[in-house]
């Protein structure tokens, strides 16, 4: 059989080697141990000898060439054999790059399978990119501000170098009253007003939009403009509603149970307004008027840098507990950027509050395809004249309603707030 | 259940260890006629004679190596080393025969010896003396390490290491040989790989193996009574294998970790445990984790500074409050 | 050049006397069994089919076959990198020893040890190892073994010329002696320790077993080259051992004929070739035993023909085998490291082993 003699490997280094000369020529006999080239390797020059016998047929490689290892030299032919039709290509090492090749080739395919769509909405990078600005805090710090949906931009650290410890995250969120943070949504000012300089001069801070910033940007530009939005607010009696929060809280803290905020009250409230006001749970087709069969209620979340608004599914069908649980759950979501796209998209209607930030009252901009949006006051201690005409300490939130024009007339808009002015100020006909 | 030494526990187990398996031959400098250069073998040659104690020439390569080659037949060599500091002479034959044939052959045989004796600084015997190898040896796959820091564990992990059929290297304290500890009387062995929480606390895990556990438990008294923080000290008795889990579990509830050792720090046993702790419990960590270890230097001979030249409970206190 | 002494020691034993027909093939088989396994080796480590070292024993086949030749049930054997010989001696089969070399899971030591680490514990075969010298202080942990259990055995530890000078080797003699061990250490005396000869590395005054006087340890130096010579001299140091518990050291002189491994380029400028053709044509092993046996008529010129024939096919079927043995898988790297986790043992669940991430 004929014998195809390749570039040995000489040494556990080499991996050319250099045909400096043949010793045997075509046609010269080789026998076991003849030594055929003298081949220069990394390390020295060494003789390479033959493992079989036959006649030396054929010389690939020439006096002095470089050639890696385990290319074909030379041709040993045996008694009455003839030269094979076709050449084989020299690959003595491919056994070994086989091997190698595999984990390759495994590795491209898993990174085939990588990316997922990533949700408009969704911030791409983390809140410390975008801002510039990286805040201090412990890893479990993080974990729990996250988990109770604590700003940490604001917070004073009591950790060395000012690091905010969890210890931290637990006093702030004590002193706040209600638990669920609100979304920013001002009306937005038509041109930027002109900022006066500082009394100091510092230097400025060029903060890089992110995808969400982006995103927000872009939609509530055009929401502004073409949404024909006009305002309705209603001041409304939150004693009831403080006295039944207390009650509830109080019965389940001895339960073992999750305690309500103020906000669940009102996404409630919501929910069963827009069941009985099914005009006003509706979007403007362009040639039609969607009446929608379900409220899909979105609540605004404030998140690092940005906001989303999570959808409570079917929020007509669920109870007080339900939607305190979901919020709960879809707000950390929010703010860990875990929320997928089934969870903030297809709301029909949404609740914005920023009580909790102080404001007495403000009208968010509507989140288009919808036609309304509820903005949330804080609760305020005030003077209010009872049904005895006497002036006595009251509480009360005022609620703005922010409504589309095309879809939302005046009529249908107090409708609206009546019914959840009537709605909170006997909670109990929530139960109805 | 009686009071007594750490040496006394040693003994204990290696005379029982004996009485149950005829292949477990103790072998090393001085331990037979001279009852052992720390007395861990003291009335054993009497009791079992020249072919269960056996004296050895000063020649830690050969007698390791005969160890090994014994044990690959089935016998159960305990080599005394007088301080592990010798062990450096026979490092080829731990390493590259105790921690390797049994890979190298595939898996057809083992290496069932123990090799234990004293690893500790503290003793002013100067820097040639005074090393603590765990770290070396817990890096090779193949050794286990144990390094129990009272006489109860060091009764019930000799017993198991002797028992275990991979190579055991096992480092005892000189500064711990005398202390007193309650033992039962009775028979009971302690697995590897088992750590114990020898304090619980709250605010924040000690973590240490051999003497530093002594210091750390001081440690964590001055710092409930001076400090008011609630220390948990937690033991891992074994270094390889390593009880991760309730390192993480104690790191998980406290949120602080300080890891003590008394070798030095580069790659020391601290660097290990703190990347463990980093990768596995990052998000309950309220606090970098610290780590105290021997100042980077050979230890130094004069008694004064050898003793700030390691951990003590000051030192650990120190480093609790810097990181919070 | 190295130059062949005279060598003192006890008369001659009479145990070559005990073989028969069968037997003496069956030697001459194992040599030129050796012969082509190392060849075949050889040409496909330069085929790139092998990593690492390959140390072959091409030369020096009677030393093994001779003393290995001589052990029974209670007889053990240890050695060094240069492990071929002896383990094909012992009874380890082509196919697994070409495989080990092929790094396939079918390997003696499922490809984890590759050619310095064959081992096969139950032949009583305790490998092979890399460490100049390392294995010294074992040979002398297995003579110690076996006299524990009172096993009238002994264990046979080969070394080179080149590891003699290790410290642990003296610790081993030292120990060997005081504790009065069964051991026969082996210097396999090829007259070169890589590329340096005896008389630029070793210290010595007449021989290098001569050493052995400072230990008082029994001790003899002969040629290596006539497999009946082996025998007969060796055996004098296996009955002081299994008899006596007395160790003995003894140097075979023998040749390699190809470097001290492989990759050594200067296997032909240390020494000349008219060295290395002497050896070839007037002191080859194989040859000389051959022609001891056709004089003894025990088998023709065409026998022997038939026997190297046989080698080489055998060399060959175990290229096939290798070849076409699967690789270890990646989860095999975690495995054999300890007995306790391999066996699943109580010991094994508590605490981490591995500290991969």
């Amino acid at each position: 059989m004929p014998i195809t003699i390749e570039m040995p490997k000489l040494s556990d280094t080499m991996t050319e080697g250099t045909l400096l000369r043949w010793v045997k020529k075509v046609g010269d006999t080789v026998a076991v141990g003849d030594v055929l080239a003298e081949v220069e390797t990394d390390k020295a020059t060494m003789e390479m000898e033959a493992f079989d016998e036959g006649t030396l047929s054929e010389v690939y490689v020439g006096d002095g060439q470089t050639v890696q290892v385990g290319q074909k030299l030379a041709l040993l032919l045996g008694d009455g054999e003839a030269k094979p039709a076709e050449s084989k290509s020299g690959s003595p090492v491919s056994k070994q790059s086989d091997v190698q090749k595999k984990p390759d080739t495994e590795k491209k395919a898993s990174q085939t399978k990588q990316p997922e769509p990533v949700p408009a909405s969704q911030p791409l990078k983390p809140a410390e990119a975008e801002s510039g600005v990286r805040v201090k805090a412990s890893p479990l710090a993080r974990k729990v501000a996250a988990e109770l949906g604590v700003q940490l931009q604001t917070l004073p650290g009591s950790g060395p170098g000012g690091r905010i410890v969890r210890d931290d995250v637990l006093s702030a969120h004590e002193n706040r009253s209600q638990t669920v943070p609100q979304a920013p949504k001002p009306a937005a000012p038509a041109t930027p007003a002109a900022i006066p300089p500082l009394a100091v001069s510092q230097e400025d801070i060029k903060i890089q939009l992110g995808g969400m910033r982006r995103t927000i940007a872009a939609r509530l530009l055009e929401a502004k403009t073409t949404i024909p939005h006009f305002y309705l607010q209603a001041d409304v009696d939150a004693e009831p509603l403080v006295q039944l929060r207390q009650q509830l809280n109080t019965a389940n803290e001895a339960a073992g149970l999750p305690k309500f905020t103020v906000n669940d009250f009102i996404l409630k409230a919501t929910a069963v307004t827009a069941a009985h006001v099914p005009k006003a749970n509706a979007s403007f087709a362009g040639d039609t008027i969607v009446q929608y069969g379900s409220v899909q209620l979105a609540c605004a979340v404030a998140i690092d840098d940005g906001l989303v608004t999570p959808v409570i599914r079917d929020a007509q069908a669920k109870s007080l507990s339900q939607i305190s649980a979901e919020i709960k759950d879809l707000a950390a979501k929010a703010r860990s950027k875990k929320l997928k796209p089934e969870q903030y998209q297809g709301g029909t209607l949404t609740v914005s509050n920023l009580g909790s930030y102080g404001v007495d009252q403000f009208f968010a901009i509507i989140n288009p395809p919808q036609s309304l949006i509820l903005s949330v006051g804080a609760i305020l201690k005030k003077p209010v004249v009872n049904a005895a005409g006497a002036i006595v300490p009251g509480q009360r939130i005022v609620f703005g309603l922010s409504c589309d024009h095309r879809v939302v007339d005046g009529a249908i808009g107090a409708q609206f707030l009546a019914e959840l002015k009537r709605l909170l100020e006997t909670p109990a006909l929530m139960l109805v | 259940m009686a009071l007594i030494t750490y040496r006394e526990a040693l003994r204990t187990a290696l005379d029982e260890e004996i009485l149950r398996d005829e292949n477990v031959v103790v072998i090393g400098e001085e331990v037979a006629q001279y009852n052992g250069a720390y007395k861990v073998t003291e009335g054993l040659w009497a009791a079992h004679g020249d072919t269960r104690l056996v004296d050895t020439p000063i020649s830690e390569a050969g007698f390791v190596g005969m160890g090994i080659g014994a044990a690959m037949l089935g016998l159960r060599p305990v080599i005394e080393l007088m301080f592990w500091s010798f062990a450096y002479v026979a490092f080829d034959q731990i390493v590259n025969n105790a921690g390797c044939v049994r890979y190298m052959s595939g898996g057809l045989l083992n290496v069932p010896i123990v090799i234990r004796g004293p690893a500790n600084g503290g003793t002013n015997v100067g820097a040639t003396h005074s090393h603590t190898p765990e770290n070396l040896l817990a890096n090779m796959p193949g050794l286990k390490v144990v390094a129990p820091a009272t006489a109860y564990d060091a009764k019930g992990l000799l017993k198991t290491s002797i028992r275990d059929n991979d190579p055991v290297m096992f480092m005892e304290n000189t500064l711990l040989y005398g202390e007193k500890w309650e033992v039962p009387d009775n028979e009971y062995l302690i697995p590897l790989g088992q750590a114990d929480i020898k304090r619980p606390g709250s605010d924040v895990s000690l973590i240490a193996h051999g003497r530093a556990v002594l210091t750390c438990l001081k440690a964590a008294e001055l710092l409930a009574a001076e400090h008011d923080i609630d220390a948990e000290v937690v033991d891992l008795r074994s270094i390889r294998p390593l009880d991760e889990e309730t390192v993480l579990n104690s790191v998980r509830k406290t949120h602080r970790a300080v890891v003590v050792e008394e070798g030095k720090p580069f790659c020391g046993i601290g660097a290990q445990l703190a990347s463990t702790i980093q990768e596995r419990a990052f998000d309950d960590l309220d606090a970098p984790i610290g780590r105290v270890a021997a100042l980077d230097a050979p230890a130094i001979y004069s008694p004064p500074l050898e003793k700030r030249q390691l951990p003590d409970p000051q030192r650990v206190i120190e480093k609790v409050l810097r990181l919070s | 050049m190295h130059t062949v002494l005279q060598s003192p020691g006890e008369s001659r034993s009479t145990i070559n006397e005990q073989l028969t027909k069968a037997d003496k093939i069956r030697l001459l088989r194992d040599m030129y069994r050796i012969r082509r396994f190392e060849q075949t080796s050889l040409k496909y480590y330069n085929l790139g089919r092998m990593g690492g070292f390959l140390h072959l024993y091409s030369g020096q086949e009677a030393v093994a076959v001779g003393t290995i030749s001589l052990l029974g049930e209670n007889d053990h054997v240890i050695t060094a990198y240069r492990d071929h010989g002896h383990a094909l001696a012992a009874g380890m089969s082509m196919n697994e020893c070409m495989a080990e070399l092929f790094g396939k899971a079918t390997g003696c030591s499922k490809g984890k040890g590759g050619s310095m680490h064959f081992f096969a514990p139950d032949k009583r075969y305790w490998g092979g190892h890399g460490i100049v010298g390392g294995q010294t202080p074992l040979g002398a942990g297995i003579a110690y073994a076996l006299k524990y259990k009172h096993i009238p055995g002994c264990c046979l530890c080969y070394l080179g010329d080149g590891a003699i000078n290790q410290g642990a080797f003296h610790e081993s003699l030292n120990l060997a002696a005081l504790f009065q061990l069964p051991v026969v250490y082996i210097i396999e005396n090829n007259g070169y320790s890589m590329g340096t000869s005896q008389k630029r590395s070793s210290a010595y005054k007449g021989s290098l077993a001569e050493r052995a006087e400072a230990y008082n340890i029994a001790w003899d130096v002969f040629i290596g080259e006539d497999l009946y010579e082996v025998r007969n001299r060796t055996n004098i140091a296996v009955e002081r051992a299994r008899k006596a518990q007395q160790p003995t050291l003894l140097e075979i002189q023998t040749y390699r004929y190809y470097g001290h491994s492989v990759a050594d380029a200067n296997a032909k400028k240390y020494r000349t070739s008219e060295e290395i053709d002497d050896y070839k044509n007037n002191h080859d092993p194989l040859q000389i035993f051959g022609k001891a046996l056709l004089n003894e008529e025990v088998l023709t010129q065409a026998d022997i023909q038939e026997i190297d024939k046989a080698a080489k096919e055998e060399a060959n079927a175990a290229v096939a085998f290798a070849e076409e043995s699967p690789l270890p898988q990646e989860s095999d790297i975690l495995t054999d490291v300890y007995w306790e986790v391999d066996n699943q043992t109580e010991a094994a669940k508590h605490g981490s082993y591995f500290f991969n991430s």
